[in-house]
């Protein structure tokens, strides 16, 4: 919580003034009642009419008063809320833009969106509604008893007695009423999963007749989501009745106890009327204070996550580069015996190393996992490498500014995105390109013919994530965006398995013609993706296990033979025409 | 195609039926319902009473020292506690009672809903979107089930508080009720003002912050990109842009919506003040007494609560019918049609699939299948290819019966296929499909699902022949172990094996592999070969693959493009042509 103080700093004389306001107005509202006992113990009994209206209208004008101010109070609590919330959100979305992505991993995705969402919403209604009840509530109360004290301090008593066990109550109940909750959610998202699962396999249900069996899985969940509900509700269903019979039983006593004052003549039978209304008024403002209380902690607990962020160090900062000459002949890219580990526990790339001469191309092939794309991530620094360097003209990546380094690439991710914008924005993604720059991507990338074929070009509109493309078409556009900065080096990334043969053949060769001195990483699945490549590395868990053309490969490399063989078959127009172009 | 952003309508259309609709589940539960109301009338009398009782003890006690009337206030004060415990007592019960209703209607509907979710046709889950149909199955019901736990109850005891206060305070003082003549017009004409003004800036507000959270979730799961191409700041830019957007939203509900709170207050505060005027002049013509007066106070209290709720309470009711609308709308999507009177069941099938003259198409007027004919004969493979997205998994659609053909027929085995029960049709397939399907459930129970009493052995022994046998062995729990999206970490590649050894167990005579392998490495693929062909042995297959060289021996390839099938025949026969497929299968390997 500590760490948000300085975001209401700049608006503290705001703040100020509107708690002062709502001060004011709170104030009002304790009048009232004072005013209607003074009324009828002090005024009815002179019998002047004038001063029945005056203090009637006295009463009117502090109603007025208090809804005005009231008002304007809750509208300069929101503005508060308002201009803190926003600069909150700025800063965390900054900080979460520019976090490396292994401290990106390490917080996890939904949980960064979580932050950004539903703390900093939580945040905006902790701002504005503390504002509004941390002054009503502790003023109404302590107002409340104070007023009641003055009136009649054996009848406060009374009331204060009450207090204790209410606060009590509503803690004991909470205590244990909370929990069923978090175990009722739990529940429901059994039920939404089960309902999720039959959408999506809604196929396979129907092929294998399982819709009873289906019927009988949600109908356990179902059971339980109402086991549980009913639990909760019980439990948490005790706290209204309990609270008013307290209550109540509060009032019956204050009218025992001012029967005998009153007899005594210690008191007059107007102030328990008053009293009456304040027990209403003190009630309340209790109820309010158990609400800010659970606030405050889930206020806190969204606090506590920002901040988090907030503090968080920076990664990958510049380094300097030893002094050492590289070694051998100069190159473009090299990996120098690079080892890497996600988790810091067992290689997940050991001892790998290669060289690019500038306008080479490097095909990376091997199974799911076994590290083809932590090669592109270590070469881009989105990583540090453990052990070895690596080197873009001749410089270690870490001795680059980031800035410089990153404008070098043009890159295609698995599970790349689209943005929910025009075609030539997605291309251009901010870079200020020119149109000729843009299109000429396009045609090379095998984009141009559709997106003409849409009505609208390149203005056309996509959806979030592109669902509004198919497969195929989404991966042309993002060859386009890597290929539109016109960078020094390019990574595929899986980019072709959507597309087919035919248009992963065009691309490639557009590739030679048009773009002819860049640096290409072709990471795949497909040999018929990489066999032109200059080197080809197959990757097996992290391990070299084969480094070398086409050619040498068929030769050297078990594997990588099998798996040439089983793509494209002991086949007279496959190896045929490679074998013999 | 961007769609416009949809705007759902807050009224429902047919109010009057949908509210017999949910009077009818309310029906089931006939002795509850009318126990509930016979509850809500006698915990709320006692609540009125408690004022009066009040008030007497009051005037018991007098204005003067020594004049107070002891035995009648101790009286009075043990009525009140006594009616102040049954009351809780009774209101206890109640929100008990309440409880176990709203969930035993909830309960049913939600059976209702999914029950006939299992019985829609395919069409309805291609064309709605998941997140939609589970809101109406999970929010709508809530929705529903709140309303009918609490704004019924509430609707209930405000009835009968303004019309018991309404009459207590006649019964005190007829005069000073003519207060309320100034206030009530008020209250109705704030709270309409009110609700016509805020409910748009509220729903703008939610609108606002789904439209960060969009973009939020859009620019994080595309971290990587934003940094390849360095364009934080940028997507900072348009976040501000949205940040203030959704902010600005919310200070306007709150500009507005705060007025409420301190509105109310003044127009209680307002009765309070005149009735402390009036009623003064009251009892100064000895019109009333100050024990009167004093419950008269108490109850205007009470009068005035529940009529400052009512626009609250006819809001929630208003999106209750909305909710209920919804889930009622699922409930009344048409079915799959029922089988045939007289359709017989295919009884262990010898594979022989037939297509004749067939045209189709998802909608009416965009024909995709113009006129298929194809013999398959049991055991022969017939493979359908072509470009992504050119409509290969329609005919699997048409081959299941998850649609019917508009014209032309199929026949298994010599029957036509709208002669067989659906159930048994669709039992003599296998069928792997792209998109893995698993389960919240056991690795055992996910592999056993197509075949009901299915051994360890019989599982196991499909586990080996799909090569996941090793790693199920390696979890906690093996074959015990349960499979959830967050925690396991079970690779795509390795879920498509569990779903090979899934349809390994099925002793079917036809099988449907619709890109079964595509998730599957190259390496592990080559390891599964001769189960995937154990698989197909003496099966009539129908294989849609993506690299062409897995199909090349296929009795029959249907060579499909743009939702068409443009070249039907055989690999030789197709390759001699040099059309479509030569192309394809040239491009290949250039």
């Amino acid at each position: 919580m500590k760490r948000l103080f300085p975001y209401l700093r700049p608006y503290l004389p705001r703040m100020s003034l509107g708690l002062a306001i709502k001060f004011a107005g709170t104030v009002m509202d304790l009048f009232l009642p004072w005013i209607l006992s003074y009324l009828i113990d002090e005024v009815v009994p002179l019998r002047e009419e004038g001063k029945i209206l005056f203090w009637g209208g006295v009463m009117i004008l502090c109603a007025v008063a208090a809804v005005v101010t009231n008002i304007a109070a809750n509208r300069m609590a929101s503005w508060v809320a308002q201009h803190t919330t926003q600069a909150i959100r700025h800063d965390l979305f900054r900080k979460i833009s520019y976090l490396s992505c292994s401290q990106v991993d390490g917080y996890t995705i939904p949980s960064l969106e979580a932050r950004l969402t539903t703390d900093t919403y939580n945040i905006h209604q902790f701002i504005g509604r503390m504002q509004r009840l941390g002054v009503r509530a502790p003023i109404l109360l302590l107002g409340g008893i104070l007023v009641t004290l003055a009136l009649d301090w054996a009848l406060a008593l009374v009331l204060i007695a009450t207090l204790p066990l209410l606060g009590l109550l509503v803690y004991l109940i909470s205590r244990k009423g909370v929990p069923m909750y978090t175990q009722l959610q739990k529940q429901v998202d059994a039920m939404v999963r089960t309902v999720r699962e039959n959408i999506s396999g809604v196929r396979v249900v129907k092929a294998l007749s399982k819709e009873e069996y289906e019927r009988e899985r949600f109908h356990q969940v179902n059971g339980q989501v109402v086991r549980w509900e009913k639990k909760a509700g019980v439990t948490m269903g005790l706290t209204n009745p309990i609270m008013n019979l307290l209550l109540n039983t509060g009032l019956t006593i204050v009218v025992l106890v001012g029967a005998w004052r009153v007899n005594a003549g210690l008191m007059q039978t107007g102030a328990i009327l008053a009293f009456l209304t304040y027990f209403t008024i003190i009630l309340n403002a209790m109820l309010s204070v158990t609400r800010m209380f659970v606030m405050y902690s889930k206020g806190s607990a969204s606090a506590q996550r920002i901040a988090e962020i907030l503090d968080t160090p920076e990664d990958l900062a510049e380094r300097p580069a030893p002094e050492k000459a590289e070694s051998g002949e100069p190159c473009h890219v090299s990996f120098d015996h690079v080892s890497f580990s996600y988790q810091k526990n067992g290689y997940n790339l050991e001892d790998i190393s290669f060289r690019l001469k500038k306008g080479e191309t490097l095909g990376i092939i091997g199974a799911t996992g076994a590290g083809k794309t932590t090669i592109a991530s270590l070469l881009q620094r989105l990583y540090d490498a453990d052990e070895g360097e690596i080197r873009i003209g001749g410089r270690p990546v870490y001795a680059i500014p980031a800035e410089e380094l990153h404008r070098k690439f043009g890159v295609t991710f698995q599970n790349d995105i689209l943005f929910a914008d025009t075609i030539r924005e997605n291309i251009d993604f901010g870079r200020g390109l020119t149109d000729e720059q843009v299109e000429k991507a396009a045609r090379c990338a095998q984009a141009l013919g559709f997106i003409q074929e849409l009505g609208d070009g390149f203005q056309h509109r996509l959806t979030s994530r592109g669902t509004n493309l198919s497969g195929g078409q989404k991966q042309r556009l993002l060859v386009a965006r890597a290929l539109a900065g016109e960078p020094e080096i390019l990574i595929l990334d899986d980019s072709s398995s959507a597309l087919d043969y035919r248009t992963d053949s065009l691309l490639r060769k557009a590739l030679a013609e048009e773009y002819g001195g860049i640096t290409t990483i072709i990471i795949a699945q497909r040999i018929s993706s990489i066999l032109h490549c200059d080197h080809i590395l197959v990757l097996e868990e992290g391990r070299e296990l084969g480094y070398g053309t086409h050619q040498q490969l068929l030769e050297t490399c078990q594997v990588y033979r099998e798996i040439s063989h089983s793509q494209m078959g002991g086949d007279q127009y496959g190896q045929g025409t490679q074998s013999n172009p | 195609m961007a769609k416009e952003p949809r705007v759902t309508p807050e009224t429902p259309k047919d109010r009057k039926g949908t509210l017999l609709r949910l009077w009818k589940y309310l029906c089931r539960h006939k002795w509850m319902v009318a126990l509930a109301l016979f509850l809500t009338v006698l915990s709320n009398l006692l609540a009125l009473l408690g004022p009066t009782l009040s008030g007497l003890a009051i005037d018991a006690i007098g204005t003067r020292p020594g004049q107070v009337d002891f035995p009648q206030v101790f009286r009075y004060a043990a009525l009140m506690l006594a009616a102040y415990a049954l009351s809780s007592l009774l209101s206890y019960l109640l929100s008990v009672l309440m409880i176990h209703l709203s969930q035993r209607v909830v309960f049913q509907m939600r059976e209702d809903v999914f029950n006939h979710l299992t019985e829609l046709p395919v069409r309805y889950f291609d064309s709605h979107q998941a997140g939609d149909i589970v809101s109406r199955i999970s929010y709508d019901v809530d929705t529903v089930n709140a309303s009918l736990s609490t704004d019924l109850l509430q609707i209930a005891t405000s009835a009968i508080t303004v019309t018991g206060s309404f009459l207590m305070m006649m019964l005190l003082s007829p005069e000073l009720v003519l207060v309320f003549v100034v206030t009530i017009p008020i209250s109705v004409l704030f709270t309409r003002y009110m609700t016509r003004k805020v409910r748009p800036l509220f729903r703008k507000r939610s609108l606002k912050l789904g439209e960060l959270n969009g973009y939020v979730e859009e620019i994080i799961s595309g971290q990587k990109t934003v940094k390849a191409y360095r364009q934080e700041e940028t997507v900072i830019g348009r976040f501000d842009h949205h940040n203030k957007e959704a902010v600005d939203a919310y200070y306007m509900a709150d500009y507005y919506g705060s007025m409420t709170g301190p509105s109310v207050n003044f127009i209680n505060n307002l009765s309070l003040a005149l009735i402390s005027m009036f009623g003064a002049f009251l009892f100064l013509g000895g019109r009333i007494s100050l024990g009167n007066l004093s419950s008269f106070v108490l109850y205007s209290r009470k009068f005035s609560g529940p009529i400052n709720e009512a626009a609250n309470i006819i809001a929630e009711l208003q999106s209750a019918c909305a909710a209920a609308e919804r889930v009622f709308r699922l409930i009344d999507e048409p079915p799959e049609p029922a089988d045939r009177p007289g359709a017989l069941a295919l009884e262990s099938a010898a594979g022989q699939v037939d297509m004749s003259h067939v045209r189709f198409g998802y909608d009416p007027g965009r024909t995709i299948i113009h006129d298929l004919s194809l013999h398959a004969r049991p055991g022969s493979l017939v493979a359908i290819v072509g470009p992504t997205g050119a409509g290969k998994s329609t005919i699997i659609n048409l081959l299941m019966r998850f649609y019917d053909p508009e014209s032309g027929e199929i026949r298994v085995d010599g029957r036509e296929l709208r002669t067989l029960t659906r159930r048994s049709l669709r039992l003599s397939y296998a069928m792997v499909l792209q998109d893995t399907w698993l389960f919240h459930g056991t690795v055992f129970d996910n592999i056993a699902y197509g075949k009901k009493g299915a051994t360890l052995e019989e599982v196991s022994a499909a586990a080996k022949a799909a090569k996941i046998h090793s790693f199920i062995a390696r979890l906690p729990q093996g074959y015990d172990t349960v499979l959830n999206e967050e925690g396991m970490n079970i690779s795509q590649g390795q879920k498509q094996l569990l779903t090979i050894a899934r349809a390994m167990l099925l002793d079917t005579r036809m099988l449907i592999l619709d890109e079964a392998t595509s998730n599957v490495d190259t390496r592990t693929e080559q390891q599964i070969q001769s189960a995937m062909r154990a698989l197909m042995e003496g099966k009539t297959c129908f294989v849609i693959a993506h690299r062409l060289s897995t199909i090349q021996n296929a009795d029959v390839i249907l060579v499909v493009q743009e939702g068409e099938i443009v070249e039907q025949g055989t690999h030789d026969s197709l390759m001699r042509r040099g059309g479509v497929y030569a192309g394809l299968y040239r491009s290949q390997f250039l």
